[in-house]
């Protein structure tokens, strides 16, 4: 078993992980207990299949296990959001940190999907199969996330979406 | 022109179209701007998260996460077990009432604290010497709920100072102090943990000058400090988990 496979997605399981999250130290438990996890499960790995894409199932996997103990947490976490649009007027790092408070508002289901394909860039299919659910869920939470998103970034007007099936 | 599908338009930004599939997307944007104005706004999202998170990546990994292995310790979860299930209090908390979990981390950090708090004490290090041990441990248990036990050092030139009760979060902590030759002091921090029982790998936390390596075994977290070096406490905190883990 080579180490080096897994050491070297370390750096993005981490990106991911601090996205989905927000706060350093729980993300780098959240990788940590990701990578004891895939150590102990490499034997299901199949060589030559997307080793990143298994340790994305895997994080969320774990994220959601924690997740669920945690629910307490996370909701009370939830209520301090801002619920009300930001507006980026003042410069891009304004905006930045408002497209993290943003992001950080959406349900924890669409931010996954939007991070795993606006940041880590994994194809809708590689999506679908990290998180275990239907492409068509995949399209529909992208879609809800990015709209929601657009809305509270640029204070837009409601736009009525198509059905995405 | 046929109508395109809210997921063909977000494939345009998410990229790998054929040549004559992003034609198509093209043309049929030319032809309605508040698709196109959406699709900007959508791009324009992937490039703000992908410049706000992507500064991680040139972050160097903590030291911690290269150090994850393979668990060699399984073998070992039956004497785990039986270090768990010596508890009648638990049993009663379980499940009674959803309580969030204390983290590890905060585990390392509160063990650091007790460390940096009680090993600099000259006069009164501990509550109960070593010349006690017997009783020390006795009390600490009952204290606790469970048995427990202080590790052996001296083989690795470490004794037995004593004991205290400390309060944690959690309820009663135990903490053992011990000492080498030249005053080197380590201590061993053992509190419960609430919540599902679970065990984790040893993990590693450097909080200012004091060394803490940690696990979580059952519902029980502990933590050995020292301000010594990493490889050195590891090797004292294996041990200590081999005689904890017999």
């Amino acid at each position: 078993m080579d180490r080096r496979l897994i050491i070297e997605h370390i750096p993005r399981l981490r990106r991911y992980a601090r996205a989905l999250v927000g706060d350093r130290y729980v993300a780098d438990d959240l990788v940590q207990d990701t990578l004891e996890r895939a150590w102990n499960k490499f034997y299901l790995w199949r060589p030559g299949s997307d080793l990143r894409a298994w340790l994305f199932t895997i994080m969320h996997n774990v994220f959601v296990n924690q997740a669920r103990r945690r629910r307490y947490e996370i909701e009370q976490a939830m209520d301090e959001l801002p619920a009300i649009a930001v507006r980026a007027t003042q410069g891009e790092q304004l905006e930045l940190q408002d497209v993290d408070r943003v992001l950080r508002s959406l349900p924890v289901e669409q931010r996954e999907v939007v991070l795993l394909v606006a940041v880590e860039q994994l194809t809708y299919e590689e999506v679908s199969c990290a998180l275990d659910i239907p492409i068509g869920t995949v399209m529909s939470r992208l879609s809800r996330a990015r709209e929601r998103m657009r809305q509270l970034l640029g204070g837009q007007a409601v736009m009525p979406l198509k059905v995405v099936k | 022109m046929k109508s395109l599908t809210e997921a063909e338009l977000h494939t345009y930004i998410d990229g790998a179209l054929s040549e004559s599939a992003r034609a198509e997307i093209e043309t049929w944007l030319a032809s309605h701007p508040e698709d196109a104005e959406r699709l900007r706004a959508y791009a324009e999202q992937n490039a703000l998260l992908r410049s706000f998170y992507s500064p991680v990546l040139d972050e160097p990994v903590p030291a911690a996460l290269l150090a994850v292995r393979p668990r060699v310790w399984r073998r070992y979860a039956a004497a785990a077990a039986i270090f768990a299930l010596g508890i009648g209090l638990g049993w009663m908390i379980r499940g009674m009432f959803i309580t969030p979990q204390i983290l590890p981390v905060s585990l390392a950090r509160l063990a650091a604290t007790a460390h940096v708090v009680y090993s600099p004490e000259v006069r009164h290090p501990v509550e109960v010497a070593a010349s006690e041990e017997e009783h020390l441990v006795g009390w600490l248990s009952k204290r606790l709920g469970t048995t427990l036990k202080a590790p052996k050092l001296a083989p690795l030139g470490y004794e037995l100072v004593g004991g205290r009760l400390l309060s944690g979060p959690q309820g009663p902590v135990a903490h053992f102090m011990y000492q080498d030759g030249r005053g080197q002091r380590l201590t061993l921090y053992v509190s419960r943990q609430r919540g599902e029982p679970r065990d984790t790998a040893f993990r590693f936390s450097q909080e200012d000058r004091v060394s803490v390596f940690y696990w979580v075994d059952g519902n029980f977290g502990y933590a050995l400090s020292g301000e010594i070096k990493r490889e050195q406490l590891l090797q004292v905190a294996e041990v200590v988990y081999k005689q904890l883990n017999p």
